[in-house]
């Protein structure tokens, strides 16, 4: 693996992670907000597999099935929770649960 | 194989922003789907085609279609004559298809070229097999806390998610009935 298919990977990986903070930042659509949180996990696990890719390394993809794991069950939870909002506030708007406390 | 990773970078870039641009949620995940798909075809450009059978079964398959049925239940679209129109219209899915049909002849293409001769810094595959013996050797403590983890997440999206009954005394009921 060449040194400038590396770089391009890796800076794939971080374009495709700063895309999804900007979106968790800008968005106030809970859902939007997730599926954000998805895209920032998806360019982790990418840089991971670049890493195990350029040391010819089985360990970069074990990484990626532990973020795979854990990406599927933070969105079970966070879809539950959504839920569970959308029942209390009647709205998907994040700024309306601002007033809980504690 | 350099170019079909940098045809599928691009497409990644371009359909993610065009993820986070959307105001419809159902369009968004549209590309949210070629924005996986392409960062498959990326992994196995990079040598780990298992990883990229993994990205498109579970972030394409499950977690998305997980998220559409989330969407069905809030029910948040009046669904009428109009916006099933407005569901036909070709602007809609022209833009998700064009992306994918980049990546579907990029794919054609591996398929067709089959393996390459292995050159001065070619792409080495990391099989699935030393995966599998990395993740059950050493990784082993890592895969028994993601079980507890998926237990976890099991119980706790079913208490999260569950209706709470509202228990009204007969009394009441007969109250609110009458009125």
């Amino acid at each position: 693996m060449s040194a400038s298919t590396m770089e391009a990977a890796l800076l794939l990986a971080g374009v495709l992670f700063m895309l999804g903070l900007i979106s968790v930042l800008i968005r106030r659509n809970i859902i939007f907000m997730l599926i954000s949180v998805e895209i920032m996990l998806n360019a982790a696990g990418l840089a991971f597999i670049v890493a195990g890719s350029r040391w010819v390394q089985p360990d970069g993809q074990v990484m990626f099935i532990f973020i795979l794991t854990m990406a599927a069950a933070e969105v079970s939870v966070g879809l539950a929770l959504i839920l569970q909002i959308y029942h209390q506030l009647k709205t998907l708007d994040s700024d309306a649960a601002s007033f809980m406390k504690g | 194989m350099e170019l079909t990773f940098y045809i599928a970078a691009a497409v990644a870039v371009l359909s993610t922003i065009m993820v986070i641009t959307r105001y419809n949620i159902i369009h968004a995940l549209l590309y949210l789907v070629v924005s996986f798909l392409s960062v498959a075809v990326v992994f196995f450009t990079l040598g780990a085609p298992f990883m990229a059978a993994l990205e498109v079964i579970i972030y394409a398959g499950a977690i998305v279609v997980l998220i559409i049925f989330v969407i069905m239940m809030l029910n948040l679209t009046q669904e009428d004559v109009q916006r099933e129109k407005e569901w036909l219209n070709p602007s809609i899915w022209v833009g998700p298809a064009i992306l994918s049909a980049v990546l579907l002849a990029e794919l054609v293409y591996i398929v067709a070229a089959g393996t390459p001769p292995q050159t001065e810094g070619a792409v080495v595959a990391v099989d699935a097999k030393l995966v599998g013996l990395s993740l059950f050797g050493p990784y082993i403590l890592g895969v028994q806390l993601c079980g507890i983890m998926l237990t976890a997440g099991i119980v706790g999206a079913y208490h999260l998610g569950r209706q709470k009954k509202k228990v009204i005394h007969r009394f009441l009921q007969e109250r609110s009935a009458a009125a």
